[in-house]
């Protein structure tokens, strides 16, 4: 068991914990509230929870893209399309043989976040093209498919089974939560009881090196595309859900820099390699708690973007070793005392 | 002698013949399509678009990528309106966007070479910062009054067909064609163009050969930035406001001009030319659209088709090549 500073998820965890702190003292304690209302539980910590598990499950699947050393800009765009989808169906527009059937709806839209995921994937693992160009064509095209699905409108539906996805509770507990949870268990069961977790982190670190060593490349990438589209399409079905209709024009826009905020913010490194999926989990949080906090202590919802990315501009250089380097040489030419102990010792 | 072509030559080739094509077939499709204002409304509706493809071009030639322009060139359309509205000059407000633009651009440049951060990241917080300044100065579209803008705006050069069309070219257009002339030149015939291609061929042989890499790096991105703003000040002038939203996603249509115009992702090779042939191609479709009634989507759609195909090409083309160094 390593010690709990040296994991990977001991920065962010420290960071969330921290700004959770702020979060009470500036709030004076009303910040960790949580009360019972209709035998469901209500408080901040469960709007966090809630309405961070669209980042949650999306930093699930970008952890293992990006893990490989790849990128999937094109995941808002696949929100769109599987919300688009799932509604068009729900409120009987297509494929009206399925009466609005709520579970084939789901299933259907998963399955075309996996297709979007396959396409990903047969560019880049099968074409060799760079994954952000690879995916840059499904995030111009992805919101046009919605529109076209969606028949260039924004689709309402009346289902409470379907607005269940995002806001029922089980036990209490809001619904996207269980999501989120459950396919960071698959996500976990996939990479640490299987030889899966290797690949990915032998990919990322080097895909040729992978490749002689007898690792299936192009088919794991492939399998780790059609994960984040999976992933992608469950997020937009819970956003589609949460506002009860699907707006392609908005639905998961932008959606991508926060997934990769979330991940980078957990650790694993953007140029592949080593990962860790409750780290990004945990970068999720930190996300959605920094923007739960800004709406909640009233400050003009305007500054989010500023503030997010001076966040993203901080851990980008911590991330940097040639910037830590440089710091650490000014430090020490500043800390004169330093150079004396130094001295000292000599 | 004869000139073989290369693999820029060729997808630049077909990027023409495509562009052709589809100007004839929209001229056979309907009536008033073959007009001369058909050809003079691609440049007036895409002026600020070519601008900012030039400057990316520049970045993509040296193996990076800006994905923050769009969000400079809101940036600059906001501020810009901003500040007329307190009754600030033109004569001063545009140098100034010019300049803070050419800055964000540096610094994003140095933060890449020095700190050897992705490109792709640190111009993604670029885009969220510039983004975020625009939300900040306002989030109402804010008019602009100015006597400048609007003359900018509204004068143009008329032709009078014998045929009865009233073909029209906005003044603007020049300030982006005079960018893509100076780009091709700058790019062909300076020092300062050759060591762009020699840094997107091989960083580390031009770092050898004694150029200075840091320099080059940090110039194409403040070129980047520089088109950006410009672009947005051209923008202002299209629609005669500053909203912090505009131009949402502008970026990729920027990358996927260049490339379609035969620019390589992976640096070295690609001209100006091809990305403004690339440009014009998106307009074309956008066009096509409109005399098709169709939803304006399909834009978006088609031209990621298109955009499928000459990445498929330039996939194609380098495997081709890597086949022959081999053999």
């Amino acid at each position: 068991m390593k010690r709990l500073k040296d994991r990977m998820e001991y920065r962010p965890l420290v960071s969330l914990l921290a700004i959770l702190l702020l979060c009470g003292i500036i709030s004076g304690g009303s910040f960790f509230k949580i009360s019972v209302v209709d035998g469901h539980l209500y408080g901040r910590l469960l709007d966090i929870l809630r309405n961070g598990s669209r980042y949650m499950i999306l930093a699930v699947g970008m952890t293992m893209v990006l893990a490989t050393g790849g990128t999937d800009i094109s995941v808002g765009s696949v929100m769109a399309i599987s919300g688009a989808l799932a509604c068009s169906i729900v409120d009987q527009r297509i494929l009206l043989g399925l009466n609005g059937n709520v579970f084939a709806a789901v299933v259907l839209a998963l399955g075309i976040g996996a297709v979007c995921g396959a396409w990903n994937g047969f560019l880049v693992a099968k074409l060799k093209v760079q994954p952000i160009v690879a995916t840059l064509i499904l995030m111009t095209a992805g919101r046009g498919i919605a529109q076209l699905i969606a028949d260039g409108k924004i689709v309402t539906v009346t289902s409470d089974t379907y607005y269940h996805i995002s806001g029922g509770y089980i036990a209490g507990l809001p619904v996207p939560m269980y999501i989120a949870a459950l396919m960071l268990v698959l996500a976990l069961l996939l990479t640490k009881k299987t030889a899966f977790g290797l690949a990915v982190e032998s990919i990322g670190v080097n895909a040729d090196s992978a490749r002689l060593a007898g690792i299936a490349v192009e088919k794991n990438l492939w399998l780790i595309y059609v994960f984040c589209g999976v992933c992608a399409a469950l997020a937009g079905l819970i956003e589609s859900a949460g506002i009860k209709g699907a707006d392609c024009n908005n639905c998961g826009l932008m959606i991508e820099m926060d997934g990769i905020l979330a991940v980078a913010i957990g650790g694993t490194s953007l140029s592949g390699g080593r990962f860790s999926f409750v780290s990004s989990i945990i970068g999720a949080l930190v996300v959605q708690t920094i923007t739960t906090m800004i709406l909640a202590f009233g400050v003009a919802p305007e500054v989010i973007r500023v503030f997010k990315a001076l966040i993203v501009i901080v851990v980008c250089l911590a991330q940097s070793p040639a910037f830590m380097s440089k710091l650490r040489g000014a430090l020490d030419k500043k800390m004169w005392w330093r150079k004396d102990e130094k001295e000292v010792q000599d | 002698m004869k000139k073989k072509f290369k693999i820029d030559n060729i997808s630049l080739l077909i990027a023409v013949v495509l562009l052709v094509a589809m100007y004839v077939a929209g001229a056979k499709m309907y009536e008033r399509f073959g007009s001369l204002s058909t050809i003079l409304n691609l440049f007036n509706d895409n002026a600020y678009l070519i601008v900012v493809a030039v400057g990316m071009t520049f970045v993509l030639l040296t193996g990076g990528i800006d994905i923050s322009v769009a969000s400079t060139l809101a940036f600059t359309g906001v501020f810009s309106a901003y500040l007329l509205e307190k009754g600030w000059p033109a004569g001063i407000v545009i140098p100034l966007v010019l300049v803070l633009g050419i800055l964000v651009g540096c610094v994003q440049g140095y933060a890449i070479h020095t700190f050897q951060i992705a490109p792709f990241l640190v111009t993604l917080v670029g885009q969220f910062f510039m983004r975020g300044m625009c939300e900040v100065i306002s989030t109402v579209s804010i008019p602009i009054d100015n006597g400048f803008y609007k003359n900018a705006a509204l004068k143009k050069l008329s032709f009078v067909l014998p045929s009865g069309g009233r073909p029209k070219l906005y003044y603007y257009v020049f300030v982006s064609l005079f960018v893509v002339l100076a780009a091709w030149y700058v790019l062909r015939y300076t020092r300062f163009g050759r060591a762009v291609y020699a840094v997107g061929s091989n960083e580390q042989s031009a770092q050898y050969m004694g150029l200075n890499v840091k320099a080059v790096k940090i110039g194409v991105y403040g070129i980047s930035g520089f088109c950006a703003a410009l672009g947005g000040v051209l923008f202002s002038f299209y629609t005669l406001a500053g909203y912090s939203l505009q131009n949402m996603g502008l970026e990729l249509d920027a990358i996927s001009s260049a490339v379609i115009g035969g620019t390589l992702l992976t640096g070295g090779v690609g001209t100006v030319i091809g990305s403004l042939v690339g440009v014009l191609i998106q307009g074309i479709i956008q066009t096509i659209v409109t005399y098709q009634n169709l939803n304006t989507w399909w834009t978006k759609v088609t031209f990621a088709g298109i955009l499928c195909f000459f990445i498929l090409i330039q996939r194609f083309a380098a495997i081709r090549a890597d086949k022959k160094k081999k053999g």
